[in-house]
């Protein structure tokens, strides 16, 4: 395997599990330096064009986590973030962008020490399909 | 309302390729899905990827217009939007939208960033919108219970329904609703069954001389 590491961007919701949150700080960002973690209020807050942003800014994949259904705690954030999310990978291909490169995860509290698996799944998927070659020039 | 749906990116890049400033602008207006300034705002970022990936530098100002198709409203607030700089315009609202921009800048080139696809309410329950009126000029609501044949009958009948109409669905669809199973229903509960006995005379197409025109 090359040695290409992918530039990931993750929104991590405030209030979901913070243990979780916690665990993936330590458990995957030492094994994952080009990992920027970004904490919002919801994954609601996440606004398609973060998502963008952050692509556009040479991200190679872009995970959102959030509270799992029915524990957002701005009711519905998730759920939005939930519809955009199906939105936007619907979109992205009209760009050639994979919707493999972006990820939405409602994580229930039992769940939360697998969170930092599931990232890093996510790193190796991006890992696989190589990097997303926007143009790093002018970025902002 | 209006219901649009997104052109695809590749359409829309392909119109604002020759230019740098470009201004986009959503609708505020009666247009669904929303076309406001947060879509327009997305759309900027969707096609700024796009022309990153085409290696091509757009310079975006987004706003937005409180009813584009007003074009007293719109000739007011697109004075301060557009200046010298700007080369092009992109709309999010309906066909009218551009319609009305293009008038009022002639010398200015205007693309829709949508499909105008019918006239429609919205299914709340099934989280749809669906089309439920076709502008037919003569509005036979009155008689159907208030459901509209015209534009939910796919045969568009006026003496409905017809033999495929099957468990309440339609025979070209049978996702769909049979437009006249609902009458039908519908005119049970009003006690009014017997306007179906009615024949309805064919439909004057010329109810609306095309291009429509009337003095408000
Ligand atoms: S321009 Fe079209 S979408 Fe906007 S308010 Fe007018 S009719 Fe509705
Ligand atoms: S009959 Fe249907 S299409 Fe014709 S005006 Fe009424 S609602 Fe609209
Ligand atoms: S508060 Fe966590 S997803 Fe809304």
């Amino acid at each position: 395997m090359s040695d290409f590491k992918p530039q990931i961007v993750l929104f991590c919701c405030n209030w979901f599990s913070h243990d979780g949150a916690d665990l993936a700080g330590t458990s995957i960002l030492h094994g994952a330096p080009h990992l920027r973690v970004i904490r919002t209020m919801c994954s609601g807050r996440v606004e398609p064009s973060f998502i963008l942003r952050a692509f556009k800014s040479g991200a190679d994949g872009v995970m959102i986590a959030g509270c799992y259904a029915g524990d957002c705690h701005y009711m519905s954030g998730n759920y939005k973030s939930q519809r955009r999310v199906m939105l936007l990978k619907k979109t992205l291909p009209q760009l050639g962008i994979g919707p493999e490169r972006l990820k939405l995860d409602l994580i229930s509290a039992p769940e939360a020490p697998k969170f930092p698996s599931s990232v890093n799944e996510f790193i190796h998927e991006v890992t696989e399909l190589g990097a997303l070659n926007v143009a790093k020039a002018g970025a902002n | 309302m209006i219901v649009t749906t997104q052109k695809p990116l590749d359409e829309i890049l392909d119109f604002i390729s020759p230019y740098k400033n470009i201004l986009i602008v959503g609708c505020d207006g009666c247009t669904q899905p929303p076309r406001g300034i947060r879509e327009a705002e997305t759309l900027s970022q969707l096609l700024d990827l796009g022309g990153k990936l085409r290696n091509k530098e757009f310079n975006f100002k987004v706003n937005t217009l409180v009813k584009q198709c007003d074009s007293h409203l719109t000739a007011v607030a697109l004075k301060d939007m557009i200046d010298d700089d700007v080369e092009a315009v992109l709309s999010l609202a309906c066909g009218l939208g551009p319609q009305t921009i293009a008038i009022l800048y002639p010398e200015l080139p205007v693309f829709p960033a949508q499909n105008t696809v019918f006239i429609g309410a919205e299914e709340r329950e099934a989280g749809t919108i669906e089309e439920r009126c076709a502008a037919c000029g003569d509005c036979v609501l009155g008689l159907t219970g208030g459901i509209c044949p015209v534009s939910r009958c796919a045969k568009s009948l006026l003496n409905g329904p017809c033999g495929g109409s099957q468990n309440g669905k339609c025979e070209i669809d049978p996702e769909k609703d049979c437009a006249w199973a609902l009458i039908i229903e519908r005119l049970e509960k009003l006690g009014r069954l017997q306007d179906l006995e009615a024949i309805q005379p064919p439909k004057d197409h010329q109810a609306v001389a095309r291009p429509g025109k009337i003095m408000p």
